[in-house]
């Protein structure tokens, strides 16, 4: 009964572990730079979540006061999740932006023919 | 649960596939989800943003530059078993971390009872709005939020720069596209 509550209880850390580590792989595996990029973003929405899911209250509400409701979940990570989402977004547009100028001066998105390229010059 | 096992599965997708069309409408379903898994911890707020930026606006970015790019990707030549064992080792040591950590769902967790309660009992009498969020992103921490806009006027600075700056400074020779 105690296992089934600690396994239920940090079921969503290992999820978010699991996200965060897949996203590092694609990051670093893949040569391809907008696979890269959705890698990134993985690895962005998990700490999204590593973040939220502390701040949730069994039995509570969303943080809109109500004299119907005592019990909330805290506001604050919410808060700071609001401004690291749009910063993403910003990271993810700069970079999408890159891989456009590489494909017009190289001809290629992968890194590795990136490289040869180079090389040849 | 469930919502959260569906996450893992869609990323083990994403990693699988190399159709990048196929892969960017899936980081749409994973965002979907994932604005589903933010609407079940109370974050509507949050939710209601990664819908339409994680979902919506990153979602047609990706696609605007597959358009102007290559829709497939290559084998990849190294196997990558270097990064498979860095990134299941540190996958392993964040596990064995995670058992310090408090139970989910619980009320007298360090997080939720340091600085929260002063705003849920003072946001509404400081700041007159009903939605605790809100008020803290508005009123409490304001200068954060001045601080994004700038990432954000920064950013679109920088696209600016790289998409519409001078094209023709000086073309190699070995280069197999044309410059526009």
């Amino acid at each position: 009964m105690n296992l089934v509550h600690e396994i239920v209880g940090h079921y969503n850390h290992w999820i978010i572990i699991v996200l965060m580590v897949s996203g590092l792989y694609i990051v670093v595996a893949r040569g391809n730079m907008i696979k890269k990029l959705v890698g990134l973003s993985v690895f962005q929405t998990s700490v999204y979540l590593l973040y939220l899911s502390p701040g949730k209250i069994i039995g509570g509400t969303p943080p809109i006061l109500s004299p119907q409701f005592t019990v909330y979940s805290n506001p604050l990570p919410h808060v700071l999740i609001l401004t690291a989402i749009v910063v993403g977004i910003a990271t993810i547009a700069l970079g999408l932006a890159l891989v456009v100028r590489i494909n017009e001066a190289f001809g290629t998105i992968e890194e590795d023919e990136i490289f040869a390229e180079d090389e040849d010059e | 649960m469930v919502l959260l096992t569906l996450l893992a599965v869609v990323v083990f997708g994403i990693m699988q596939l190399r159709n990048l069309f196929a892969v960017v409408i899936l980081g749409g379903v994973y965002s979907f989800l994932m604005a589903s898994v933010m609407v079940v911890l109370d974050a509507v707020d949050v939710a209601m943003t990664e819908a339409s930026v994680g979902a919506g606006v990153s979602t047609v970015l990706m696609l605007a530059t597959l358009y102007l790019t290559k829709t497939q990707e290559t084998a990849p030549i190294h196997t990558p078993l270097l990064p498979l064992f860095v990134a299941v080792g540190t996958g392993v040591a964040l596990v064995v971390g995670t058992f310090a950590l408090p139970l989910f769902g619980e009320a007298d967790t360090p997080a939720n009872t340091h600085i929260a309660p002063y705003y849920l009992e003072n946001s509404q009498r400081d700041t007159l709005a009903i939605n605790v969020v809100t008020a803290v992103l508005a009123s409490y921490r304001g200068f954060d939020t001045l601080g994004e806009v700038t990432v954000i006027f920064t950013a679109g600075i920088a696209v600016l720069m790289l998409l519409k700056g001078k094209r023709d400074v000086k073309p190699g020779p070995k280069r197999r596209r044309v410059r526009r």
